[in-house]
């Protein structure tokens, strides 16, 4: 049992009491920002990570995924309680999550929501335990081309997949790319875009970016969205569902913490493409597809055990190949660098006690949440109540003191405030965060491989398509890049869009 | 659905009350209309110009840095490659991606914006200067009476909460070396 023993130190891991406390803070907080409006779990995770500088990087890692995916749960309450999604992966949990509400079943629909979180986090461990260590033996042999190819690849499919236009994507991304250059070429030592400015010499730190791109940004763009309206909750009564709830959606749970586990992998995939993919496939599979939309059990159970199988499953590409499949995973790549891990294919050998102890801790956290979530439903309920306006200057001050903390230094702090500025107008131009910041932490690792394949291949570029890896990626890029051209000649011959796209409006939330 | 038609008999009429039904599509519709207006074509020229500008001023200066060959590259092709990708899309953007309309117009609740990021500018000033105490109260203050519409007493109250909470956690609890007063 070589394979198993790893695992089991894992959990040695996970119940050292510094990490089980970090895990706890971690979900409470994910289930918090979850319920609260305005952050979203990559906000979070990027405003909180100067807390991280002072722990172990297992311990760091525990409680930044715990943030993610404990969000995940609590995006649920507001949606059922509120029609209000408190994250973009539960904007489809509204649609028959509200109507249960209203049928004062709101108890029924959280309680589903969390049982079926809970079984799709564990479906979803599960398969990342037995998958990553495979997946990363794959890419043990990946060389400078295959890595150029895959960068490529993880930065074209999270800028195509996002809901914003994909030419600006890619422009946020290209955007990220030359930020990324700022600094000391590492090849010649040359400095690049620097303007003689001693605090841009050694190039851009990625936490003052991310906390301004997505933690500043989303503040600014939401004092001005804010409507102040806070609305009473409706009331939770006996979260506990019927054994009758549980059989009619344990089908959709099943199926849906599977389609989660899948859409999760892929990069730019995720929790909230993953929660649509199973609401629309409950549905066309149901008898009577009428009932949804109209307190339909199923319409709750997939799309809460798809987007937090997809929450969970994101980690693989992470911790096997070292690509970021979403924007949060990026800040979570930025988290692990900034401890002097780099995540790879070596991470599983060379530090199975990260990888194990940060995989294991998923099932202590989703253990906690389903306590929150379940008995502990009503204390959250009541967080509702505490106005957007109030939090806003506390996570504002949040930001700026905690950057600063890093490396005392206030020049940290003008890079925040620049890069708020940036984040809000991207988002009021219709540009999405996550590309630029995604194609900003691997921007490092794209150029020094393409360099380096580059002298390999003696500046022959044709030996990135020879090799059959970095072939086959490349030709994925090829299909990716065109499949806009190839979609809208389809649609010219049907021009009957899915129901389910043009719902999926409501803004990602980062 | 016979299930869906028993649970509307038995619904608490509060919940009733508040909110009324609605379907899938009427919601989105309602979100749709919450949603701050679209901003016109020119809001996509002016983003596509700015993108153009800036990959025009990054092709130039990684040119000044030298490209080297692909065999031997310099500093510079990297981002002169970026930089040709970034104005490739900008003029895409301009040419076929002008109509869609994703970007929202700025109104007059934009200037909240702009004052909120003038305290923050205010806040870096002072900070090095006179220690965090003083900014973070005239923030939170601010930022509560002014751009969160709360009533004064809440205002002043919460900020004083707020200023003594952060010294307490940062400066007493975690002796974080921020400047500061006392």
């Amino acid at each position: 049992m070589d394979f198993l023993a790893p695992v089991i130190n894992g959990f040695g891991v996970v119940l050292e009491p510094m990490n089980l406390l970090y895990c706890l803070i971690g979900v409470v907080i994910g289930m918090l920002i979850g319920v609260l409006p305005g952050l979203g779990p990559a906000a979070t995770i990027a405003i909180l990570l100067p807390l991280t500088y002072g722990v172990e990087p297992v311990t760091a890692i525990i409680m930044l995924s715990g943030i993610f995916y404990g969000a995940q749960y609590g995006g649920t309450i507001t949606s059922v309680l509120l029609r209000l999604p408190g994250e973009a992966s539960s904007v489809v949990t509204v649609f028959d999550g509200f109507a249960l509400a209203r049928q004062g079943r709101a108890g029924t629909a959280l309680g589903i929501a969390a049982i079926g979180s809970f079984f799709g986090g564990t479906v979803a461990i599960i398969g990342l335990t037995l998958l990553a260590p495979i997946v990363a033996g794959f890419a043990l042999d990946f060389g400078p081309p295959e890595y150029t190819a895959l960068a490529m690849l993880g930065i074209l499919l999270v800028a195509t997949v996002s809901n914003g236009s994909k030419l600006k994507s890619i422009i946020a991304a290209s955007l990220g790319l030359l930020l990324a250059t700022v600094g000391r070429d590492t090849f010649t030592g040359e400095a690049r875009f620097t303007f003689d400015n001693l605090s841009l010499a050694d190039g851009l730190d990625f936490v003052p970016i991310a906390m301004g791109i997505f933690g500043l940004g989303e503040i600014l763009y939401n004092l001005e969205e804010r409507h102040n309206k806070v609305q009473a909750p409706a009331k939770v009564a006996n979260v506990w569902p019927s054994r009758k709830d549980l059989k009619e959606s344990s089908g959709a749970i099943g199926r849906g913490s599977l389609l989660g586990f899948f859409l999760g992998i892929l990069p730019g995939g995720g929790a909230t493409i993953a929660s649509l993919a199973a609401y629309a496939m409950e549905k066309k599979r149901a008898k009577n597809p009428e009932r949804f939309g109209r307190g339909a059990v199923e319409g709750v159970a997939a799309p809460e055990s798809a987007n937090n199988a997809a929450a969970t499953s994101s980690f693989i590409p992470l911790l096997t190949l070292g690509i970021p499949a979403n924007a949060t995973m990026a800040i979570i790549f930025g988290a692990l660098l900034i401890q002097g891990v780099t995540p790879g294919p070596q991470l599983v050998q060379n530090d199975p006690e990260l990888f194990w102890g940060v995989v294991n801790s998923m099932y202590i956290g989703n253990i906690l949440l389903l306590i929150m979530s379940i008995p502990l439903v009503g204390v959250f309920v009541k967080i509702l109540r505490v106005r957007a306006a109030i939090l806003a200057p506390i996570t504002v001050l949040i930001t700026l003191i905690g950057v600063y903390t890093i490396n005392n230094s206030i020049f940290d702090i003008w890079l925040v405030i620049v890069f708020g500025l940036l984040g809000y107008l991207m988002k009021k131009f219709g540009f999405e965060p996550g590309p630029l910041v995604l194609a900003f932490v691997l921007g490092s690792l794209l150029e020094e491989n393409l360099r380096r394949s580059l002298l390999v291949f003696g500046g022959d570029a044709a030996g990135f398509v020879t090799r059959p890896i970095s072939g086959i990626l490349l030709l994925v890029f090829v299909v990716v890049m065109l499949l806009p051209l190839l979609q809208k000649a389809f649609r010219k011959v049907r021009t009957t869009a899915p129901a389910v796209e043009a719902r999926h409006h409501e803004k990602e939330k980062v | 659905m016979k299930h869906a038609a028993a649970g509307n008999g038995a619904s608490p009429a509060i919940a009733e009350e508040l909110v009324e039904p609605l379907t899938p599509e009427q919601l989105a519709a309602e979100w749709d209309e919450e949603r701050p207006p679209h901003a016109g074509p020119l809001a996509n020229v002016a983003a596509a110009v700015a993108a153009a500008a800036l990959g025009i001023a990054g092709l130039a200066m990684s040119v000044g840095m030298g490209l080297g060959s692909p065999e031997k590259p310099e500093p510079g092709l990297w981002p002169f490659i970026i930089s040709l990708v970034m104005i490739a899309m900008s003029v895409a953007l301009l040419v076929f991606g002008r109509k869609k309309l994703d970007a929202e117009a700025f109104s007059s609740s934009s200037w909240q914006v702009a004052a909120g990021v003038a305290t923050l500018v205010g806040f870096v000033l002072v900070v090095g200067v006179a220690g965090f105490e003083i900014p973070t109260l005239l923030l939170t203050f601010v930022w509560l009476r002014f751009l969160g519409k709360e009533t004064w007493r809440m205002s002043v109250v919460l900020s004083f909460a707020v200023t003594a909470a952060f010294y307490l956690i940062f400066v007493v609890a975690l002796s974080v070396p921020i400047p500061h007063l006392f």
